[in-house]
Protein backbone atom coordinates (compact mmCIF):
# COMPACT_ATOMS: atom_id res chain seq x y z
CA UNK A 1 0.00 0.00 0.00
CA UNK A 2 1.45 3.35 -1.02
CA UNK A 3 0.29 6.32 1.02
CA UNK A 4 1.19 9.90 0.25
CA UNK A 5 -0.12 12.79 2.27
CA UNK A 6 -0.20 16.39 1.19
CA UNK A 7 0.44 18.45 4.31
CA UNK A 8 -0.21 21.82 2.74
CA UNK A 9 -3.45 20.97 0.95
CA UNK A 10 -5.64 22.13 3.82
CA UNK A 11 -7.49 18.82 3.90
CA UNK A 12 -7.22 17.37 7.42
CA UNK A 13 -4.57 14.64 7.47
CA UNK A 14 -6.83 12.08 9.13
CA UNK A 15 -9.32 12.52 6.25
CA UNK A 16 -6.55 12.13 3.67
CA UNK A 17 -5.38 8.96 5.39
CA UNK A 18 -8.92 7.58 5.50
CA UNK A 19 -9.46 8.34 1.81
CA UNK A 20 -6.21 6.70 0.80
CA UNK A 21 -6.87 3.55 2.79
CA UNK A 22 -10.33 3.34 1.21
CA UNK A 23 -8.75 3.88 -2.19
CA UNK A 24 -6.26 1.08 -1.51
CA UNK A 25 -9.19 -1.21 -0.68
CA UNK A 26 -11.15 -0.18 -3.79
CA UNK A 27 -8.19 -0.84 -6.07
CA UNK A 28 -7.45 -4.18 -4.43
CA UNK A 29 -4.13 -3.12 -2.89
CA UNK A 30 -5.74 -4.04 0.43
CA UNK A 31 -8.15 -6.98 0.66
CA UNK A 32 -10.66 -8.01 3.32
CA UNK A 33 -8.76 -9.57 6.21
CA UNK A 34 -5.47 -7.81 5.39
CA UNK A 35 -3.68 -6.22 8.30
CA UNK A 36 -3.07 -2.47 8.32
CA UNK A 37 0.30 -1.09 9.47
CA UNK A 38 0.70 -0.57 13.21
CA UNK A 39 -0.03 2.98 14.35
CA UNK A 40 3.52 3.66 15.44
CA UNK A 41 5.02 2.30 12.22
CA UNK A 42 2.67 4.27 10.00
CA UNK A 43 3.33 7.46 11.99
CA UNK A 44 7.09 7.02 11.58
CA UNK A 45 6.94 5.99 7.92
CA UNK A 46 4.77 8.93 6.94
CA UNK A 47 6.34 11.28 9.54
CA UNK A 48 2.96 12.20 10.94
CA UNK A 49 1.37 12.49 14.33
CA UNK A 50 0.43 9.12 15.87
CA UNK A 51 -2.76 10.66 17.29
CA UNK A 52 -3.82 11.51 13.74
CA UNK A 53 -3.35 7.88 12.69
CA UNK A 54 -5.38 6.80 15.72
CA UNK A 55 -8.16 9.17 14.69
CA UNK A 56 -8.20 7.89 11.09
CA UNK A 57 -8.31 4.25 12.25
CA UNK A 58 -11.06 5.06 14.76
CA UNK A 59 -13.21 6.74 12.10
CA UNK A 60 -12.61 3.89 9.64
CA UNK A 61 -13.63 1.44 12.34
CA UNK A 62 -16.74 3.50 13.02
CA UNK A 63 -17.60 3.36 9.29
CA UNK A 64 -17.14 -0.40 9.29
CA UNK A 65 -14.21 -0.33 6.87
CA UNK A 66 -11.72 -1.82 9.30
CA UNK A 67 -11.87 -3.83 12.50
CA UNK A 68 -9.54 -3.12 15.38
CA UNK A 69 -8.70 -6.20 17.42
CA UNK A 70 -7.08 -5.25 20.67
CA UNK A 71 -3.58 -6.56 20.97
CA UNK A 72 -3.28 -7.77 17.40
CA UNK A 73 -3.92 -4.69 15.26
CA UNK A 74 -6.28 -3.33 12.62
CA UNK A 75 -7.67 -5.39 9.73
CA UNK A 76 -9.70 -4.64 6.63
CA UNK A 77 -13.24 -5.64 7.49
CA UNK A 78 -14.90 -8.58 5.74
CA UNK A 79 -17.96 -6.36 5.41
CA UNK A 80 -16.25 -4.26 2.71
CA UNK A 81 -16.66 -7.21 0.29
CA UNK A 82 -20.36 -6.27 -0.14
CA UNK A 83 -19.46 -2.64 -0.64
CA UNK A 84 -16.89 -3.66 -3.25
CA UNK A 85 -19.67 -5.27 -5.30
CA UNK A 86 -21.66 -2.02 -5.30
CA UNK A 87 -18.55 -0.08 -6.26
CA UNK A 88 -17.95 -2.57 -9.08
CA UNK A 89 -21.44 -1.83 -10.43
CA UNK A 90 -20.75 1.89 -10.21
CA UNK A 91 -17.50 1.39 -12.07
CA UNK A 92 -19.35 -0.28 -14.96
CA UNK A 93 -21.77 2.68 -15.19
CA UNK A 94 -18.85 5.13 -15.12
CA UNK A 95 -17.07 3.25 -17.88
CA UNK A 96 -20.00 3.41 -20.29
CA UNK A 97 -20.67 7.08 -19.41
CA UNK A 98 -17.01 7.86 -20.02
CA UNK A 99 -17.07 6.17 -23.43
CA UNK A 100 -20.06 8.27 -24.47
CA UNK A 101 -18.55 11.54 -23.22
CA UNK A 102 -15.35 10.85 -25.12
CA UNK A 103 -17.36 10.01 -28.24
CA UNK A 104 -18.84 13.55 -28.07
CA UNK A 105 -15.30 14.86 -28.35
CA UNK A 106 -15.06 16.20 -24.78
CA UNK A 107 -11.56 16.56 -23.35
CA UNK A 108 -10.41 15.10 -20.07
CA UNK A 109 -10.42 18.43 -18.14
CA UNK A 110 -13.91 19.18 -19.48
CA UNK A 111 -15.17 15.81 -18.31
CA UNK A 112 -13.55 16.30 -14.92
CA UNK A 113 -15.21 19.71 -14.46
CA UNK A 114 -18.57 18.36 -15.57
CA UNK A 115 -18.24 15.48 -13.17
CA UNK A 116 -17.16 17.67 -10.25
CA UNK A 117 -19.94 20.20 -10.85
CA UNK A 118 -22.47 17.41 -11.00
CA UNK A 119 -21.07 15.88 -7.86
CA UNK A 120 -21.10 19.22 -6.04
CA UNK A 121 -24.68 19.99 -6.93
CA UNK A 122 -26.06 16.52 -6.21
CA UNK A 123 -23.99 16.01 -3.07
CA UNK A 124 -24.90 19.39 -1.60
CA UNK A 125 -26.52 17.74 1.37
CA UNK A 126 -23.87 15.14 2.12
CA UNK A 127 -20.53 16.83 1.46
CA UNK A 128 -20.29 19.42 4.21
CA UNK A 129 -21.70 17.02 6.75
CA UNK A 130 -19.16 14.37 5.91
CA UNK A 131 -16.32 16.73 6.65
CA UNK A 132 -17.18 17.09 10.28
CA UNK B 1 -5.21 15.32 38.41
CA UNK B 2 -6.10 16.45 34.92
CA UNK B 3 -4.91 15.67 31.40
CA UNK B 4 -3.06 18.92 30.84
CA UNK B 5 0.72 18.83 31.03
CA UNK B 6 0.93 22.58 30.48
CA UNK B 7 -1.71 25.08 31.57
CA UNK B 8 -1.51 28.84 31.52
CA UNK B 9 -4.24 31.26 32.54
CA UNK B 10 -4.29 34.98 31.90
CA UNK B 11 -0.52 35.43 31.80
CA UNK B 12 0.75 39.00 31.75
CA UNK B 13 4.36 40.00 31.36
CA UNK B 14 5.98 43.22 30.29
CA UNK B 15 9.56 44.35 29.89
CA UNK B 16 10.07 47.95 31.08
CA UNK B 17 6.45 48.78 30.39
CA UNK B 18 6.45 47.10 26.99
CA UNK B 19 3.86 44.30 27.08
CA UNK B 20 5.05 40.89 25.85
CA UNK B 21 2.12 38.81 27.08
CA UNK B 22 -1.33 40.30 27.57
CA UNK B 23 -3.65 37.69 29.02
CA UNK B 24 -2.21 34.58 27.40
CA UNK B 25 -3.99 31.25 27.82
CA UNK B 26 -2.65 27.82 26.91
CA UNK B 27 -3.61 24.20 27.45
CA UNK B 28 -1.46 21.32 26.27
CA UNK B 29 -2.81 17.82 26.67
CA UNK B 30 -0.58 14.89 27.63
CA UNK B 31 0.66 12.97 24.60
CA UNK B 32 0.02 15.70 22.08
CA UNK B 33 2.44 17.24 19.62
CA UNK B 34 1.71 20.91 20.00
CA UNK B 35 2.82 23.57 17.51
CA UNK B 36 3.27 27.08 18.87
CA UNK B 37 3.15 29.72 16.16
CA UNK B 38 3.58 33.44 15.96
CA UNK B 39 5.51 36.20 14.30
CA UNK B 40 8.79 37.49 15.68
CA UNK B 41 8.11 39.34 18.90
CA UNK B 42 4.63 37.87 19.33
CA UNK B 43 5.55 36.41 22.73
CA UNK B 44 6.65 32.84 21.95
CA UNK B 45 10.01 32.89 23.71
CA UNK B 46 8.63 34.83 26.67
CA UNK B 47 5.96 32.17 27.09
CA UNK B 48 8.52 29.38 26.95
CA UNK B 49 10.79 31.11 29.46
CA UNK B 50 7.84 31.53 31.84
CA UNK B 51 6.98 27.85 31.49
CA UNK B 52 10.57 26.91 32.30
CA UNK B 53 10.61 29.18 35.37
CA UNK B 54 13.30 31.40 33.84
CA UNK B 55 11.03 34.43 34.09
CA UNK B 56 8.27 35.37 36.50
CA UNK B 57 4.89 36.51 35.18
CA UNK B 58 3.60 39.93 36.31
CA UNK B 59 0.28 38.22 36.91
CA UNK B 60 -1.56 35.08 35.97
CA UNK B 61 -0.73 31.46 36.61
CA UNK B 62 1.10 28.76 34.70
CA UNK B 63 1.44 25.12 35.69
CA UNK B 64 3.63 22.39 34.26
CA UNK B 65 2.80 18.85 35.40
CA UNK B 66 0.31 20.45 37.75
CA UNK B 67 2.83 22.46 39.75
CA UNK B 68 3.08 26.25 39.54
CA UNK B 69 6.09 27.39 37.54
CA UNK B 70 6.89 29.98 40.18
CA UNK B 71 7.30 27.33 42.87
CA UNK B 72 11.09 27.06 43.14
CA UNK B 73 11.02 24.01 45.43
CA UNK B 74 9.08 21.89 43.01
CA UNK B 75 10.70 23.24 39.90
CA UNK B 76 13.85 21.07 40.04
CA UNK B 77 11.78 17.89 40.12
CA UNK B 78 9.58 19.17 37.34
CA UNK B 79 12.47 20.34 35.18
CA UNK B 80 14.03 16.89 35.31
CA UNK B 81 10.95 15.63 33.46
CA UNK B 82 11.36 18.22 30.71
CA UNK B 83 13.71 18.25 27.74
CA UNK B 84 14.42 21.82 26.77
CA UNK B 85 15.87 23.48 23.70
CA UNK B 86 16.36 27.23 24.04
CA UNK B 87 15.99 29.77 21.32
CA UNK B 88 19.61 30.95 21.52
CA UNK B 89 20.94 27.34 21.68
CA UNK B 90 23.22 28.35 24.54
CA UNK B 91 25.67 25.70 25.73
CA UNK B 92 28.87 25.75 27.79
CA UNK B 93 31.47 27.23 25.42
CA UNK B 94 34.52 25.54 26.98
CA UNK B 95 33.15 22.02 26.50
CA UNK B 96 33.44 19.64 23.58
CA UNK B 97 30.38 17.83 22.24
CA UNK B 98 31.41 14.69 24.12
CA UNK B 99 31.95 16.55 27.42
CA UNK B 100 28.63 18.33 27.01
CA UNK B 101 26.85 14.98 26.65
CA UNK B 102 28.67 13.43 29.62
CA UNK B 103 28.02 16.49 31.75
CA UNK B 104 24.31 16.55 30.95
CA UNK B 105 23.63 12.86 31.40
CA UNK B 106 24.93 13.02 34.98
CA UNK B 107 21.85 15.05 35.94
CA UNK B 108 19.34 12.60 34.53
CA UNK B 109 18.91 9.15 36.05
CA UNK B 110 16.63 8.05 33.22
CA UNK B 111 19.18 8.87 30.50
CA UNK B 112 18.71 6.70 27.40
CA UNK B 113 22.00 5.35 26.03
CA UNK B 114 20.20 3.78 23.09
CA UNK B 115 18.73 7.10 22.01
CA UNK B 116 21.98 8.98 22.60
CA UNK B 117 23.81 6.56 20.26
CA UNK B 118 21.04 6.70 17.70
CA UNK B 119 20.98 10.51 17.55
CA UNK B 120 24.79 10.77 17.56
CA UNK B 121 24.90 8.60 14.47
CA UNK B 122 22.02 10.38 12.77
CA UNK B 123 23.15 13.93 13.52
CA UNK B 124 26.80 13.17 12.65
CA UNK B 125 28.04 15.33 15.51
CA UNK B 126 31.83 15.80 15.83
CA UNK B 127 32.54 14.55 19.37
CA UNK B 128 35.83 16.35 19.87
CA UNK B 129 34.81 19.78 18.61
CA UNK B 130 34.21 22.53 21.12
CA UNK B 131 30.81 24.18 21.23
CA UNK B 132 31.84 27.59 19.77
CA UNK B 133 33.32 25.81 16.73
CA UNK B 134 29.93 24.28 15.89
CA UNK B 135 27.67 25.72 13.23
CA UNK B 136 24.22 26.94 14.27
CA UNK B 137 22.65 23.80 12.83
CA UNK B 138 25.11 21.57 14.74
CA UNK B 139 24.36 23.41 17.97
CA UNK B 140 20.63 22.89 17.38
CA UNK B 141 21.27 19.20 16.82
CA UNK B 142 23.39 18.89 19.97
CA UNK B 143 20.69 20.58 22.06
CA UNK B 144 18.07 18.29 20.56
CA UNK B 145 20.21 15.25 21.35
CA UNK B 146 20.55 16.38 24.97
CA UNK B 147 16.83 17.16 25.28
CA UNK B 148 15.63 14.00 23.56
CA UNK B 149 17.97 11.50 25.28
CA UNK B 150 17.23 12.11 28.92
CA UNK B 151 13.96 10.24 29.16
CA UNK B 152 11.84 13.40 29.44
CA UNK B 153 8.04 13.17 29.51
CA UNK B 154 7.75 16.63 27.99
CA UNK B 155 9.86 18.34 25.35
CA UNK B 156 9.76 22.13 25.16
CA UNK B 157 11.53 23.18 22.00
CA UNK B 158 12.02 26.80 20.99
CA UNK B 159 12.65 26.86 17.23
CA UNK B 160 14.26 23.40 17.19
CA UNK B 161 14.80 23.36 13.42
CA UNK B 162 16.84 26.57 13.42
CA UNK B 163 19.75 26.38 11.00
CA UNK B 164 19.08 22.76 10.11
CA UNK B 165 18.90 21.65 6.48
CA UNK B 166 15.67 20.11 5.13
CA UNK B 167 16.98 16.53 5.02
CA UNK B 168 18.13 16.61 8.65
CA UNK B 169 14.88 18.36 9.57
CA UNK B 170 12.85 15.49 8.20
CA UNK B 171 14.97 13.07 10.30
CA UNK B 172 14.32 15.16 13.39
CA UNK B 173 10.58 15.29 12.74
CA UNK B 174 10.57 11.51 12.31
CA UNK B 175 12.39 11.03 15.63
CA UNK B 176 9.99 13.40 17.40
CA UNK B 177 7.05 11.45 16.00
CA UNK B 178 8.72 8.22 17.15
CA UNK B 179 9.12 9.59 20.69
CA UNK B 180 5.48 10.64 20.76
CA UNK B 181 4.33 7.27 19.40
CA UNK B 182 6.49 4.91 21.43
CA UNK B 183 7.09 6.78 24.69
CA UNK B 184 3.99 8.96 24.77
CA UNK B 185 6.21 12.03 25.10
CA UNK B 186 4.36 15.34 24.95
CA UNK B 187 6.05 17.73 22.55
CA UNK B 188 5.55 21.49 22.67
CA UNK B 189 7.49 23.32 19.99
CA UNK B 190 7.58 26.79 18.57
CA UNK B 191 8.38 27.25 14.93
CA UNK B 192 8.40 29.62 12.01
CA UNK B 193 8.12 26.67 9.67
CA UNK B 194 4.41 26.31 9.11
CA UNK B 195 5.07 23.23 7.00
CA UNK B 196 6.76 21.32 9.82
CA UNK B 197 3.97 22.25 12.21
CA UNK B 198 1.40 21.16 9.64
CA UNK B 199 3.23 17.86 9.24
CA UNK B 200 3.51 16.62 12.82
CA UNK B 201 1.36 18.76 15.15
CA UNK B 202 -2.06 17.60 16.28
CA UNK B 203 -2.79 20.82 18.18
CA UNK B 204 -1.70 24.38 17.57
CA UNK B 205 -1.83 27.79 19.16
CA UNK B 206 -1.20 31.02 17.28
CA UNK B 207 0.01 33.84 19.49
CA UNK B 208 -0.14 37.45 18.36
CA UNK B 209 0.59 40.56 20.39
CA UNK B 210 0.80 38.43 23.55
CA UNK B 211 -2.56 36.73 23.21
CA UNK B 212 -3.65 33.33 21.92
CA UNK B 213 -5.76 34.17 18.89
CA UNK B 214 -6.30 30.67 17.49
CA UNK B 215 -6.04 27.41 19.41
CA UNK B 216 -7.27 23.90 18.91
CA UNK B 217 -6.93 20.64 17.07
CA UNK B 218 -5.31 21.23 13.69
CA UNK B 219 -7.64 18.81 11.90
CA UNK B 220 -10.68 20.45 13.48
CA UNK B 221 -9.45 23.92 12.49
CA UNK B 222 -9.00 22.71 8.92
CA UNK B 223 -12.58 21.45 8.94
CA UNK B 224 -13.88 24.75 10.29
CA UNK B 225 -11.93 26.95 7.91
CA UNK B 226 -13.07 26.82 4.30
CA UNK B 227 -12.79 29.03 1.30
CA UNK B 228 -15.90 29.60 -0.79
CA UNK B 229 -15.88 30.81 -4.35
CA UNK B 230 -19.20 32.14 -5.53
CA UNK B 231 -19.83 32.91 -9.18
CA UNK B 232 -22.99 34.89 -9.96
CA UNK B 233 -24.68 35.23 -13.33
CA UNK B 234 -24.91 39.00 -12.93
CA UNK B 235 -23.48 41.65 -10.64
CA UNK B 236 -25.41 42.42 -7.48
CA UNK B 237 -26.69 45.96 -6.88
CA UNK B 238 -25.36 46.02 -3.29
CA UNK B 239 -22.71 44.09 -1.36
CA UNK B 240 -23.97 40.99 0.47
CA UNK B 241 -24.28 41.10 4.25
CA UNK B 242 -22.75 37.73 5.08
CA UNK B 243 -23.78 35.74 8.13
CA UNK B 244 -21.34 35.17 10.98
CA UNK B 245 -18.13 33.33 10.12
CA UNK B 246 -17.13 35.18 6.96
CA UNK B 247 -13.71 36.48 7.99
CA UNK B 248 -12.53 37.93 4.76
CA UNK B 249 -14.62 38.69 1.69
CA UNK B 250 -13.23 39.75 -1.65
CA UNK B 251 -15.61 40.66 -4.44
CA UNK B 252 -14.53 41.19 -8.00
CA UNK B 253 -17.43 41.73 -10.40
CA UNK B 254 -19.43 38.52 -10.50
CA UNK B 255 -17.03 36.46 -8.40
CA UNK B 256 -16.86 36.50 -4.63
CA UNK B 257 -14.18 34.80 -2.54
CA UNK B 258 -14.88 34.20 1.14
CA UNK B 259 -12.58 32.89 3.85
CA UNK B 260 -14.82 31.35 6.48
CA UNK B 261 -13.63 30.49 9.97
CA UNK B 262 -16.81 28.76 11.17
CA UNK B 263 -20.53 28.45 10.52
CA UNK B 264 -19.74 27.04 7.09
CA UNK B 265 -23.11 25.35 6.56
CA UNK B 266 -25.02 28.60 6.95
CA UNK B 267 -22.58 30.50 4.75
CA UNK B 268 -22.96 27.85 2.05
CA UNK B 269 -26.72 28.10 2.29
CA UNK B 270 -26.59 31.86 2.02
CA UNK B 271 -24.22 31.74 -0.96
CA UNK B 272 -26.42 29.25 -2.79
CA UNK B 273 -29.48 31.39 -2.22
CA UNK B 274 -27.99 34.26 -4.24
CA UNK B 275 -29.56 34.52 -7.71
CA UNK B 276 -27.81 32.33 -10.27
CA UNK B 277 -24.97 31.46 -7.91
CA UNK B 278 -22.63 28.54 -8.41
CA UNK B 279 -20.65 27.83 -5.28
CA UNK B 280 -17.40 25.96 -4.84
CA UNK B 281 -15.79 25.03 -1.55
CA UNK B 282 -12.03 24.69 -1.03
CA UNK B 283 -9.92 23.56 1.89
CA UNK B 284 -7.72 26.10 3.67
CA UNK B 285 -4.22 25.29 4.88
CA UNK B 286 -2.39 26.42 7.98
CA UNK B 287 -0.48 29.15 6.16
CA UNK B 288 -3.74 30.79 5.06
CA UNK B 289 -5.19 30.52 8.56
CA UNK B 290 -2.00 32.00 10.02
CA UNK B 291 -1.78 34.88 7.59
CA UNK B 292 -5.44 35.71 7.92
CA UNK B 293 -5.14 36.12 11.68
CA UNK B 294 -1.81 37.82 12.10
CA UNK B 295 -2.59 40.28 9.31
CA UNK B 296 -5.94 41.44 10.59
CA UNK B 297 -4.87 41.53 14.21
Amino acid sequence: MILRLNHASGIPLYLQLMEQIKHAIETGALRPGDQLPAIRKLAEDLVMNPNTVVRAYRELEHEGVIEVKHGSGAFVSDAVAGRMKVIGKGQAVMQSAMERLLSFGLTEPEIRRLFENELASSAVETLPRRQK
Amino acid sequence: MNDFVIEANELYKSYKGRPALSGFDLQVRAGSVFGFLGRNGAGKTTTIKLLMGLLKPDSGMARVFGSPVTDARQSIGVRRRIGFVTEDKELYPYMTVEQMIRFTRAFFPRWRDDLEKRYLRMFELPLRKKVPALSKGMRSKLMLLLAMSHGAELLILDEPGDGIDPAAQEDILRELVALAASEGTTIFFSSHQLSEVEQIADHICIIDAGRAIVAGSLDDLKCQYQRLHVILDRELPAPVQWVEGAEHVHQDGRTISILASRNIDNLLEQARSLPGASVEQFPVNLKEIFLEHVRTN
